[in-house]
Parts: C-alpha cells; structure tokens; sequence
C-alpha cells in the first residue's frame, strides 16, 4: 500500500515530468517512473535545465523542487561537516573565516601605522596642529547654496544643534570668495556649505578657515528628527564625545581630523552626548546618540539629532577655490571606481 | 508689387501659414523676422511690403529693412544697419532710417530695441555673477552608489560600534569617576590591595574615615615616640601578652599577672593613647581599639 501511495503522491510530481519527458520524447521514463520511484526522479536528458521548460507554472514547479533539494544537500553536507569536527575534536582544523569586503580589501600603501613618525610628525604641524594643540577654539558657520528650501534649511538647523558654537547664516547669493575673508575676520574656524538640488541636500562644502583644506562631500540619505523612530528628545547645549571610526589611511587620517576638529576639545561627559562619524567602505556616517551605562557590561544608545552619509569627493589645500586650487584628492570614477575592493578612506 | 492684402487674406485667415503658432487664445508668428511676434496684418512679414524688424546677433543690434524690389531674391531682400551701442543714438538712427515709414513700423522697432537692450544688460550683469553649474548626474552610477551606500550601513553594524567603543572608553578610565560601578570599584580595590598601597581603600571610602585615619596615624606616631625608651618595650611585651589573653579570656580571671598588665594597660591607657597589639599594623576601617575600650573598665572594676 505504501508503495502505491508513494507512486501515486509521485505521480502527481511525476505526471508533469511525465509531460515533459513526453515533450522531450524519452520513453523510458514511463515505464521508469514506476520502477523508480524510490531512485532516481527520472532521467533527464543532459544538459536540461529548469529554464527551458515553457509552461511557466510547470516550470516555477520544477524550479521550487530544486531550491528545495539543494537547500536539504547544503544542509546534509553542513551536518556531516559539524559531525567530523566533533569527531576530530582538537584535532579539528580552524574553522574557517568567512570572506567580506573588509577582509578583502586591496591593501592600501598610505594606511597608517600608529607608530610611523612621519605621520606623527606632519599632525604635528599641518594646519590642525593649532587646533590640537588648543590654542584655538572651534566657531563653525553653517551657510547653504542659494535660496534654499524647508529642507535644507531645517537640516542647517540640525546640524547646528548637533555641532556647539555653530551659526547658520541665510545665504543671500553671495560669493564664497568673499564670504570667507569675513569670516575669518570674524574669527570663525569652519564654514560648512551644503548644497541644495530640488529640496534636497545633496553635498556639503567643509572648509577649515584660516588657511586650511576643503573638503567636498556628497550628501545622502538625510533623515531630519520627525523622521527618526525612537529618538530622544533634543540635543542639550553640551558638547558631544566624538567618536571616529575606522579612518585608516593617511587621507582618511586628515579627514578624520578634520571632523574632529568641529568639536570643542573637552567633552562634557555630563551631556552623555555623542557624535560618531563612522568610515565604511568610503561611506561615512554620522549619527548622534545620548547614551546611559546600565552597568560596566552594558550600554544603552539612544539616537537624537539628525543623521547623513558623506562620500568624499574632492580634498583641496587652502580654502575653497574651486578654479585655481590645488587638490590634494579628486574621485575619479573610471579609475578609482573600477575595483570593488579597493577603498580610499 | 506684392499683392499684401492677397497674401494676408490667405494666409492670415483662410489657408496655412507654417509660421503660424494658434493658441486658446492669440496666434503667434514664429518668423524670425518678425516684429512683434503675433499674428496680425500689420505684423505679419510676408503680408507687408514695407516692413522692418530690430534684431540682434552676439550683443550686436541690428535694424533690418525690406526691400520689396528684390522680393524674387529672398535672400537678398532683407537690407541691415548696424546700430550704435549707445541707446539714444540707436534711437536717432532708426529714427532718421525709418523717417516716412509708418508709424507703427518705427514705434514697434524702438519698442523692440528697447527691450532687447534690457536684456542684453541682464545677460552681463549675470554674467558677472556666480553661475550655477549644473552637473550630468549619469543614472546608473547613483543606483550603483546608492546599494553600495546600503550595504555599506548594513556592514558598518553602527549601533553595535558606537556601544563597543563606548564601553571601551569607560574601561580605559577616561570618564574618571562619574561612574561608580560596583564590580568596577572592587576590582580596582582588589588590584591595588594586592600592590600594597592603601590610598585607594581610603579614597573608596568617605572622607570622614579619611580624617579618622589621619587622626589614627598622629596616634601611631606618639606611641612610636613613646616606645623608643625602655620601659615602654617592657610595657609593649606585657601589651602583647595581655592582648592576647583579652582576647582570649572575657572576664573571668583575675590573676595578679593579669592585674598588674591590665595595670600596665590602664597606665597605658592613662597616658591617653590607645596601646598597640604588637607591632605598627596597618590601620583598618572598622576599629578594633574601640573594642577594647568596651572590655577595659569591666576589667578595672575586677582589679580594684
């Protein structure tokens, strides 16, 4: 009886192999179908492939039975796998480290070794040394592109609670040219540009004041505070922590420095306020977070303030000329976007 | 001589013109030689024999006039002066050009003039101004960015990053002391302890034991000062020994031994200090010298 029922519960699978092998005109396959039915599922001609079948149902039919034995052979192979490791016991071999793009990365020869004096020694005297070595203060104005929208104009707003001492300034069609000698005159040491394109901030000019580089980011993925699920209430006049994560390379190295100069040097630890600009795979985000310790093991974060992703597309010495400048670092895409593993940050 | 009213009867209302532009409202003349831009009799290039039109070529304005006689040239037909770029003297120059021509004709060019210098002014002027440049976004390269982008925030695990550094930070000390965490203070206690030094058993505690202990080690010193002599390093081994035996017996015996060292004791004590159990020992947060100030006046009862 069994038998029966497992040819006729195969039948019904086997009735639409049974069509198509008519189709592809096997003939053994009938009087194969109920021979083997515990065997083999029926004999395909080579090199027949799920996608040639016409009917779509049919076909969506055979393509679902092969997901679904392949997935039951990767797990056939997984358990005997884990059973000859348990079997090996020390003897086992390492378990083997999966391959990501991190791993994969092409190794760049500008990262930068903790220990390298050269580097120590250019930090020590490009143009953030006055800033880490505290003889100056951070004062950051927030301008935008012409006439900007609702926006844009709430995300400078943003953006200035999350940075301390920081101004944003109505941008009323003036040239940069002329904006940054007053600004240095009214000693501020930053100015932030952010670009506009139909409502929507889509890059950001960051420019260190008296003499120092430009950087020209891309902006994406802007969430302002309404569009935050499970945020805290507003950023307090503290100044955040600054966290900087993963800047590896000597370009990475002063762009790092160059977020870190926006913040003032003390945190208040009080405000349990932080300000992460995190690199991954030349993306870089920036988050806002209040955090609370619940014990030494434990912490809880909870996200205020708003959040972008910059790209970094061009580096400039001195302040912004986009003319006559002499750029340190300009995205080339057809030559720096060719390898999926190679990463400039 | 063309026929206007002819040409215009056909043109204008009854068959095609191909410059002709209808709207809901108004027809537009789209020819190039057009003065006014609309579609009216007297507007109309082809329907007027005597016509002229202000046109001008990179900043240059010029008047243009027909010429009727060489209508069967076409190209030929059309006569230009160049007019000067200064306003009121382009104005006398159409003027003494078009001197004898209708009035509509020479009212229109100056209209028109007029309006082209306006913006030929304009065009400087924003030339001088910031130019905003517009950049080819190319479609496949956003989408491209844009998954990369996602994955790449997919990668970064942010929340779990910001928390281990975070933590990182509390562990490497640099919030100080904001944050007392009890398995953290006695760790850091235990460490120490076992380096031998005791500030931070202090420190751990209030500052009042802080005062105590300094009290504590003024004692220390007198006696130390006190022992020096003889007579006190008897005394100090009678202390040990009847330190001993207080500990050990409560208050039921009352051999002579134990009088006279309990004698020594209260001598001890009458000197005001509180005598030391053998050598200087390490001050210890609950005070066991309080303790024997308990037992003692039991014991001096018993003596007298």
């Amino acid at each position: 009886m069994d038998v029966l029922r497992n040819t006729e519960a195969k039948k019904g699978a086997k009735t639409k192999k049974q069509k198509r092998m008519n189709e592809c005109k096997d003939v053994e396959a009938e009087t194969s179908v109920q021979a083997d039915s515990v065997e083999e599922e029926a004999a395909f001609p080579p090199n027949f492939s799920v996608s040639e079948i016409k009917n779509k149902q049919r076909r969506h039919f055979m393509f679902m039975k092969l997901k679904q034995e392949k997935r039951k052979r990767k797990l056939e192979l997984k358990k005997k796998r884990k059973k000859e490791r348990e079997a090996l016991g020390d003897k086992a071999p390492p378990k083997e480290v999966p391959k990501t793009i991190e791993n994969q990365r092409i190794y760049d020869e500008t990262t930068v070794n903790p220990e390298d004096e050269e580097v120590a020694f250019d930090e020590g005297t490009d143009e953030f040394s006055s800033y880490f070595n505290r003889l100056t203060n951070p004062k950051v104005l927030i301008t935008t592109s012409d006439r900007p929208r609702g926006r844009t104009v709430r995300f400078c707003e943003q953006l200035s609670t999350a940075v301390p001492d920081s101004h944003v300034y109505y941008r009323r069609g003036l040239a940069l040219k002329r904006v940054i000698p007053q600004c240095i005159s009214r000693g501020f040491t930053f100015l932030i540009v952010i670009n506009e394109d139909r409502k929507v901030p889509n890059g950001m000019v960051l420019c260190h004041l008296p003499n120092g580089p430009t950087a020209h980011f891309k902006v994406s993925s802007v969430r302002l505070r309404k569009e935050m699920k499970r945020r805290g209430k507003d950023p307090t006049e503290h100044s955040p922590e600054v966290i900087l994560n993963n800047f590896t390379t000597r370009l990475g190295h002063s762009i790092g420095r160059m977020f870190a100069a926006l913040f003032p040097h003390d945190p208040q630890f009080i405000g349990r306020q932080v300000a992460t600009f995190h690199n991954q795979r030349d993306f870089i985000f920036f988050r806002f977070h209040r955090y609370i310790f619940k014990n030494e093991k434990k912490v809880g974060i909870q996200e205020l303030g708003p959040r972008f992703t910059l790209k970094l597309r061009s580096l400039q010495k001195g302040t912004f000329d986009s003319k006559y400048g002499e750029y340190e670092w300009v995205h080339k895409r057809h030559e720096m976007d060719s390898s999926r593993r190679k990463f400039h940050l | 001589m063309q026929h206007d009213d002819v040409i215009w009867d056909i043109i204008g209302n009854k068959q095609f013109c191909s410059y002709k532009v209808k709207t809901k409202t108004q027809n537009f003349c789209r020819n190039e030689y057009n003065i006014t831009g609309l579609c009216n009799r007297m507007s109309c290039p082809l329907a007027n024999s005597q016509y002229a039109t202000i046109r001008e070529e990179k900043g240059q304005c010029f008047l243009y006039m027909k010429v009727i006689e060489r209508a069967a040239f076409p190209a030929r037909m059309w006569e230009k002066v160049k007019l000067s770029k200064n306003y009121e003297r382009a104005l006398e120059q159409i003027d003494e050009n078009l001197i004898y021509w209708p009035r509509f004709i020479r009212h229109k060019c100056k209209q028109r003039f007029t309006k082209i210098t306006q913006y030929l002014i304009r065009i400087r002027k924003l030339t001088l101004k910031r130019q905003r440049k517009l950049v080819p976004l190319s479609r496949k390269v956003e989408k491209r960015e844009k998954r990369r982008e996602e994955k790449a925030l997919i990668a970064a695990q942010l929340d779990n990053a910001i928390e281990k550094e975070l933590l990182e930070r509390l562990k490497q000390g640099t919030y100080g002391d904001i944050y007392n965490f009890p398995i953290h203070a006695f760790d850091k206690a235990l460490e120490k302890q076992d380096e031998g030094s005791e500030s931070e058993e202090d420190e751990v505690e209030d500052e009042e034991e802080d005062d105590e202990d300094v009290g504590h080690k003024e004692f220390v010193a007198e006696n130390e000062i006190e022992e020096s002599d003889l007579s006190d390093f008897e005394d100090m081994n009678n202390l040990k020994g009847s330190s001993e035996e207080e500990e050990d017996d409560d208050e039921g015996e009352t051999s002579e031994n134990e009088e006279s060292e309990e004698e020594t004791e209260a001598k001890g004590k009458s000197k005001g200090k509180t005598p030391l159990k053998g050598p200087v020992r390490k001050k210890r947060a609950y005070v066991e010298i309080e303790y024997e100030q308990e037992t003692e006046p039991a014991q001096k009862s018993k003596a007298t």
